[in-house]
């Protein structure tokens, strides 16, 4: 029953999804007061009600393991803790996408009831596109991947869910990206509709710009998520494998860095409108391709965990259409756009021009790479792309753009001139030089490495500069925000040099009460004994760590799962305040030894801090910006309100 | 000018739909090739299947018998699978070569006496040296190496008894 009011609701929802598209396409065509245009809002709320439903009656039945589901029985099993039962509701294809539409339509329903800075006819296409864009989806879901599918007879054992993916990182990552992937379909929506209105100014920039400030944030916090789960739960130790499923994430992340410095330009001087409306689509293409390559398995993956050719097609035909069909716009509208303000090469939006076209060689750099073993194998040869051309080749970009980053901040936008920061700029040179040459004459670290430390130790210094000269507490809350999200990128760019500098790894083959160095530690292995979980069964050695004042145990597992069957590594590690002790347990090695893989990692924790601190500094933004837009809005009335009484004073 | 910047993300787009729309038309070949077929044996300098067994080195390939180099180990469950198979090759006259990886002399010798020993010679690569420089992505693998040393055919994952018939004409190729 609770599957069927799921699938009622599903099939409502769609039916006023396409309601939302053709009232909002009423409206964009100019009669914004008509009756049927009027249904626009009501038509995106009500959507979202019903697919909040849907998706509720989802997790119901996940929770309660409801077996003639055949996409829980495929799925899930009654043993596995609530949790995780729950989770699986969105760990596989069917369920991931409802999430997909789901957030989608409460992003619509949220445009319908709070944008109100945008005039009502640019409201309305927004709205269209939005709708145009989850009626695909809708039909995807219904037409080939229905949820709430039966299964007659019902099973009498849910196949289980891939236990890699039992895991609480991993129960919350995929929401997160979703919000960030389909909170940029937002922009997207929006920047059609700028195409459609023509209307490209600051006011376009202040609307789309909690959207994608948003989205940022949480694509952030999931590509921070999704590495540190690779790092401990693939037991590889590596915390980022250039896989095309990580640039799928990447990708729309890097256009959406790109997209909201862009958006600060156009709000603050209304310049760079063209790039900054090809961004929005471009952002949006990004999770749409991501999504496209990671479903489709077109590109083999280590963890493409839900792949179909037939889905891939019909990812690719809502691809075809969507951006396709907006690059058409963007080709045939942008050439009429008023051209944005002029400003010169040294100034505040000069920087950050050049940040935008950095940002965007290294999105086009990791899109070619993942692309490129699709080209090649098309012309015939197969190859992999792996780190040694990502990170050179990123680097080429990444470098000058965070040199840029360090005093772009201090400039004054239209013009500047160097001698009015001379002295920040003089600091900022003697800290890199210093650094540098800290950095070469203590560690003898690698190229990359050594310019990453002290970039970062730059950096980090650098991005409290706007500070120098400004009444701490008059300092704006957006501002603050980005002096924390750049002091993240210092802080996270120093646990990734770091990590690949001062790593230490250990591979060898022990018996119990063997000792192993690793770092500053040493390494005692005692008992393997097995032990048992709730859905899995486990070899679990005891290896008791000594040294710098620590004195305790860690626990590696070799795990065996048993519904589905596998085997995983999970690693156990020691977290210290200056880097991670990381622990595997491998096969039996005969004779009573074992296979153990230790490695210290000096400060690689700060790779992932620095995630949240960039995803922190982006929420401070979000709501200086909020703020200061509904401080603007009140100032507005309070004119027009003064206006409007003068005028009847006159009148009287 | 501009007009033609303005329409380059399309036709960018373009370009990416129609690669993608052809790779997902191709039939999708599973398997990674080693890249080596063709080429001779990389050298190889590796000890016997016991302490004071003969070390095996690349050389000894070129004398002109082709052989079946098998690349497994003692830990593999795919290889006990395989063994019976192996067994009826050496049985209609292949000599194979075996490459245990990371693997003990005991374990081998417990091994071979319980799934049979179809081996003319092991050697021990214990740290997959050979393996890697053969292209080889996971054990156990299979390589036809004729009798100049040069690699002719490789079969991926282990040998089920309907690819008997497949391997040994690819070795009668190899004469």
């Amino acid at each position: 029953m609770i599957a069927e009011i799921g699938l009622a609701a599903l099939w409502l929802a769609a039916g006023l999804c396409l309601l939302q598209f053709i009232a909002g396409a009423i409206g964009a065509r100019g009669d914004e007061q008509g009756p049927v245009s009027a249904l626009v809002r009501p038509a995106a709320i009500v959507q979202a009600l019903l697919l909040v439903v849907s998706f509720v009656c989802l997790l119901w039945v996940f929770a309660v393991t409801d077996l003639s589901v055949a996409l829980v029985a495929a799925n899930s099993h009654a043993d596995k803790p609530l949790v995780y039962r729950i989770s699986g509701a969105w760990g596989n294809h069917e369920g991931s996408m409802l999430l997909w539409v789901t957030i989608l339509g409460l992003c619509s329903a949220l445009i319908a009831s709070l944008e109100r800075r945008m005039d009502a006819r640019f409201v309305k296409t927004a709205l269209a596109a939005q709708g145009f864009v989850a009626l695909g989806f809708f039909a995807f879901l219904l037409l080939s991947s229905n949820p709430f599918a039966r299964l007659n007879p019902p099973a009498e054992f849910g196949a289980g869910l891939n236990p890699l993916l039992q895991d609480i990182g991993l129960a919350l990552h995929p929401p997160t990206l979703y919000v960030g992937y389909v909170g940029l379909s937002v922009a997207f929506s929006f920047v059609v509709a700028g195409l459609v209105t023509r209307q490209a100014g600051p006011e376009l920039a202040r609307a789309m710009r909690p959207w994608v400030l948003a989205a940022w944030i949480s694509l952030t916090l999931g590509i921070a998520a999704g590495s540190y789960w690779a790092y401990y739960e693939l037991g590889w130790g590596g915390w980022w494998f250039w896989d095309p499923v990580e640039n799928a994430s990447l990708m729309p992340w890097l256009a959406a860095t790109a997209l909201l410095h862009s958006i600060g330009v156009l709000a603050a001087r209304d310049a760079l409108r063209t790039w900054t409306i090809m961004l929005g689509v471009v952002a949006f293409s990004m999770s749409m391709v991501g999504t496209f390559l990671v479903r489709s398995g077109i590109l083999t993956s280590v963890h493409a965990f839900a792949v179909d050719p037939e889905r891939g097609a019909f990812i690719l035909g809502l691809l075809t259409i969507y951006i396709g069909g907006a690059f058409a716009l963007f080709a045939l509208r942008a050439g009429a756009l008023a051209e944005g303000k002029r400003f010169v090469a040294l100034s505040r939006e000069g920087a950050l021009v050049f940040n935008n076209v950095m940002l965007s060689a290294i999105l086009a750099v990791v899109l070619l790479g993942t692309l490129y073993p699709l080209l090649s194998e098309a012309l015939g040869t197969r190859v992999s792309i792996g780190p040694p051309y990502y990170n050179p080749v990123t680097a080429v970009f990444a470098v000058p753009m965070l040199l840029v980053l360090a005093v772009g901040p201090l400039l004054r936008w239209r013009r500047d001139r160097i001698s009015r920061i001379a002295a920040p700029l003089v600091l900022v040179g003697v800290v890199l030089a210093a650094s540098v040459i800290a950095v070469v004459a203590f560690s003898g670290a690698g190229v990359l490495p050594t310019i990453g430390l002290a970039l970062a130790v730059t950096l980090a210094v650098a991005s409290w500069l706007p500070l120098m000269g400004r009444n701490p507490r008059r300092v704006p809350l957006a501002l603050w925000g980005s002096m924390l999200a750049h002091f993240g990128v210092a802080v996270s760019l120093a646990g990734m040099a770091s990590e690949s500098a001062f790593s230490t790894e250990r591979l060898v083959a022990v018996r119990s009460g063997d000792t192993v160095e690793v770092g500053p530690f040493t390494a005692t292995l005692g008992a393997v004994e097995p032990v048992a979980g709730p859905n899995w069964t486990a070899l679990e050695a005891r290896i008791a760590i000594a040294g710098e004042g620590v004195d305790t145990v860690l626990r590696p597992q070799s795990r065996t799962f048993t519904d589905p069957p596998q085997n995983t590594s999970e690693a156990a590690l020691l977290t210290r305040w200056n880097g991670q002790l990381y622990a595997i347990l491998g096969d039996a090695a005969g004779e009573g030894r074992w296979q153990l893989r230790l490695w210290w990692k000096p400060f690689v924790t700060l790779i992932w801090y620095g995630g949240v601190l960039i995803a922190l500094g982006g929420l401070l933004a979000l709501l200086g910006h909020l703020r200061s837009g509904v401080r603007r809005a009140r100032i507005g009335e309070a004119i027009a309100q003064r206006r409007a009484d003068r005028e009847s004073e006159a009148a009287a | 000018m501009k007009r033609l910047w303005l329409i380059l993300p399309l036709a960018l787009f373009g370009l990416f739909i129609g690669l993608a729309a052809y790779q997902m038309t191709q039939p999708k070949d599973e398997f990674v090739r080693s890249t080596m077929i063709g080429k001779p044996l990389p050298a190889f300098d590796l000890p016997g299947e016991t302490e004071d067994a003969p070390r095996l080195t690349s050389q000894m390939f070129a004398d002109g018998t082709p052989r079946l180099l098998n690349v497994w180990a003692t830990w593999c469950l795919p290889c006990i699978a395989e063994a019976p198979q192996l067994d009826a090759l050496a049985k209609r006259g292949v000599p194979i070569v075996g490459v245990a990886i990371r693997d003990e002399p005991e374990a081998i010798a417990q091994f071979l006496d319980r799934y049979g020993n179809p081996y003319s010679a092991i050697a021990r690569d214990d740290i997959a040296e050979l393996q890697l420089a053969l292209g080889s992505s996971g054990v156990p693998e299979t390589f036809v190496i004729d009798g100049k040393g040069v690699i002719r055919y490789q079969h991926i994952g282990d040998i089920r008894a309907d690819n008997i018939d497949e391997i040994y004409a690819e070795w009668e190729k190899a004469r």
